[in-house]
């Protein structure tokens, strides 16, 4: 690693700020640096003329050619006046220290347009109508008609799944991090294998073991979803465990409780939190699912509030059936149903943030 | 922690003598421990076996050339998986190659470059990412991004087509790069995660000493990050891949399928095992067996990938 060159006292930008001083303040690395700041400006002024002339000479029309252009433009200047300014390892460092941004800005962009279109486009049927109606009896012109149906069955097969789910892989992660019997290693290896199964095939297990034997239901769709919330929560419970000082764990055993009393009355309820932040992620997980559903509860217009009998819709089923329908009016439907997917997602990842936190604790 | 105490006897002043025989509460609780913990070994091997025996009668028949050939009739009963396994493994390959530059750079933005107080706003934005359902992704890329693509398509057919993959076509609608590109954005988010992750745990007297040293930002992340987050990387690659070989709905939305085996990425139509069960599932009783038998297929490709991934991503944590 060479040590940055001193900037050379050479160009009209140092002239007009005068010598970078080098005292004996600390390094800091997200400290801007005027000269550097007007450095760049320089530069995206050169680099904005270029593209325009380009593009204008080129009869290249269009945001797109006019921005990348640009873009190119300005890294080759920049890279080249900090060369000439501060020397190789600096413009590497600046090369990079663009790429990467940029990098995370074209990574970000998709998820930011993604929101703001099904806001733009499902807020329209968003109206209490939708909460109160289902499909049974909406022909695609109806205005009315909503998605009362698909939310009770959502909120059947996953409040069913979460209620296996969440005590089976709480009782998982005790025994892999509490009891660390024989077989903990294996176990662990096999939930990570788990957690690696494509939804598509744990619906086609329901499918091959349950369903060809009693048919679709809610019910089956929530064997699915245990499927695939297990590993996660599993997993995230593990990780909660862990970070318990063993001292705690120590000082039960030493005052004579039994380990389920240790597991019961201490670790538990230090590690509540963390194990409900774990619990919502997965139903957030859970809640959007939409493969397993095709071949488990199959969906269906009307309203079916039994999980343990027949076709049960829930919000993935009816948004995907109804966006590959040729009708303008059953498209707006599934985006407001998307719409309401996204916002409970949103809502349930924002609730288990705020109750991972960690508590301020009164004196 | 296998100590145990036993809780009878008054408090003396010789030490307790350490009873390490289980009291009949705790026996009961590592039972309902230790069959919680085989909850997961039985699923898997339910899987595979229930999946081998329901798709019997389909794959027999077909011998080998289920795995051989590319077609799917019903009608006949003839199945062959090749098509749709090559395009599920050219669409995870390619969303990948989308995928790994733009989570390594937002993962050294977000661990490196941004500010301190963003830090964690933007961890959550990761998080959040990760939790978007696929539906929503891929209704996004089936009725917004396809139009710019075809765009790019065009672009990449009318100057790359050197490259056997970017061959030209008349219609660039519906592709296996247009699918790829809603996979990427799928497993962008759990890459950059593990990843993110990974180079957070790199020595930080490592790092300092870099730059005390003078180095710049991208001399210690090249000198001191990067050679401790290696194997990191490979695991969250295939992490990633994992993750696209088993996406079904957005790919189910943006493709046509196709179930010869084809290699031009760029042109309408192409395979994909998902999709293929999604789409198809519930014509005929043979079909649907013919579908759990690539289901099966799937099931194990991925498997063995994530197993992979775990074991890589394990050791570099170790490290």
């Amino acid at each position: 690693m060479r040590a940055v060159k001193t900037p050379p006292p050479a160009a009209v930008v140092a002239e007009l700020l005068g010598p970078a001083e080098l005292g004996d303040e600390p390094r800091r690395l997200n400290r801007i640096d005027p000269r550097e700041t007007l450095l760049a400006a320089v530069c995206a002024a050169g680099a904005a003329v270029l593209a325009w002339t380009l593009c204008r000479f080129l009869r290249w029309d269009g945001p797109l050619p006019l921005g990348l252009i640009g873009i190119i433009a300005f890294a080759g200047i920049y890279t080249a006046a900090v060369r000439d300014q501060l020397g190789d390892e600096a413009s590497t460092d600046r090369t990079i220290t663009l790429l990467i941004s940029l990098g995370a800005v074209i990574a970000g962009l998709p998820v930011i347009f993604m929101v703001g279109f099904l806001v733009v486009r499902g807020i329209g049927q968003l109206r209490p109508s939708f909460f109160t109606n289902d499909l049974a009896k909406s022909g695609p012109l109806d205005p009315r008609g909503g998605a009362k149906h698909a939310i009770i069955g959502s909120i059947e097969q996953v409040g069913l799944a979460a209620f296996v789910v969440v005590p089976l892989s709480v009782l998982t992660a005790i025994y892999l991090n509490e009891l660390k019997g024989r077989m903990s290693r294996m176990v662990r290896f096999l939930v990570d294998a788990m957690s690696g199964v494509p939804s598509i095939v744990a619906g086609l297990l329901v499918y091959a073991v349950w369903v060809a034997a009693f048919g679709f239901s809610g019910f089956a769709a929530s064997l699915a979803l245990i499927i695939l919330m297990l590993p996660t929560i599993t997993r995230t419970s593990e990780e909660v465990l862990r970070t318990i000082p063993d001292n705690l764990r120590e000082a039960s055993l030493a005052l004579g409780a039994p380990q389920w009393r240790t597991v019961l009355r201490v670790v538990l309820p230090t590690a509540r939190t963390g194990l409900v932040t774990a619990m919502l992620l997965g139903v957030a997980r859970g809640i959007g699912e939409t493969a397993p559903m095709i071949m488990t509860a199959r969906g269906q217009n009307g309203t079916n509030a039994n999980p343990f009998k027949d076709q049960q819709s829930d919000l993935p089923l009816f948004i995907y059936n109804l966006l590959r329908q040729p009708d303008k009016r059953q498209i707006a439907r599934g985006y407001t149903g998307a719409l309401v997917l996204l916002l409970v997602v949103l809502s349930l990842f924002t609730l288990a943030r705020v109750a991972g936190r960690p508590r301020k604790r009164r004196s | 922690m296998t100590l145990t105490f036993d809780d009878a006897g008054p408090l003396e002043d010789r030490p307790l003598p350490i009873d390490r025989t289980p009291t009949p509460g705790d026996r009961v609780f590592r039972t309902l421990a230790v069959s919680a913990g085989l909850v997961s070994f039985f699923i898997i091997v339910i899987a595979l076996v229930m999946l081998t025996i329901r798709s019997w009668p389909a794959i027999r028949p077909n011998g080998l050339g289920f795995v051989t050939k590319g077609i799917w009739a019903p009608g006949t009963g003839k199945f062959g998986i090749l098509g749709l396994l090559t395009g599920t493994i050219l669409i995870a390959v390619l969303a990948l190659a989308i995928a790994f530059p733009l989570a390594f750079c937002t993962a050294l933005f977000i661990n490196e470059y941004a500010p301190r107080r963003l830090r964690t706003t933007l961890t959550y934005a990761v998080d959040f990412m990760a939790a978007l359902p696929s539906l929503i992704v891929g209704l996004w890329g089936f009725f917004v991004l396809q139009k710019p693509l075809k765009g790019v398509s065009k672009w990449l057919a009318d100057n790359l087509s050197v490259v056997p993959i970017f061959k030209h076509s008349k219609d660039y609608s519906q592709s296996l790069f247009i699918a790829s590109v809603a996979v990427a954005i799928m497993v962008l988010p759990i890459v950059t995660a593990v990843m993110r992750e990974i180079f957070a745990r790199a020595p930080r007297d490592v790092c300092e000493a870099a730059l005390a040293l003078g180095g710049t930002r991208w001399g210690m992340i090249r000198d001191a990050i990067l050679p401790f987050g290696k194997s990191g990387m490979a695991g969250a690659a295939l992490l990633g891949l994992g993750r696209a070989l088993g996406e079904t709905i957005a790919v189910s939305l943006i493709l046509t399928l196709v179930y010869e085996p084809k290699l031009g990425v760029l042109s309408q139509g192409g395979g994909s095992v998902a999709a293929n069960i999604a789409l198809r599932f519930a014509e005929s009783k043979l079909s649907d067996q013919a579908l759990l038998g690539s289901g099966l297929g799937l099931f194990i490709v991925t498997l063995l990938t994530n197993l992979a991934a775990q074991r890589v991503v394990q050791r570099s944590r170790l490290a």
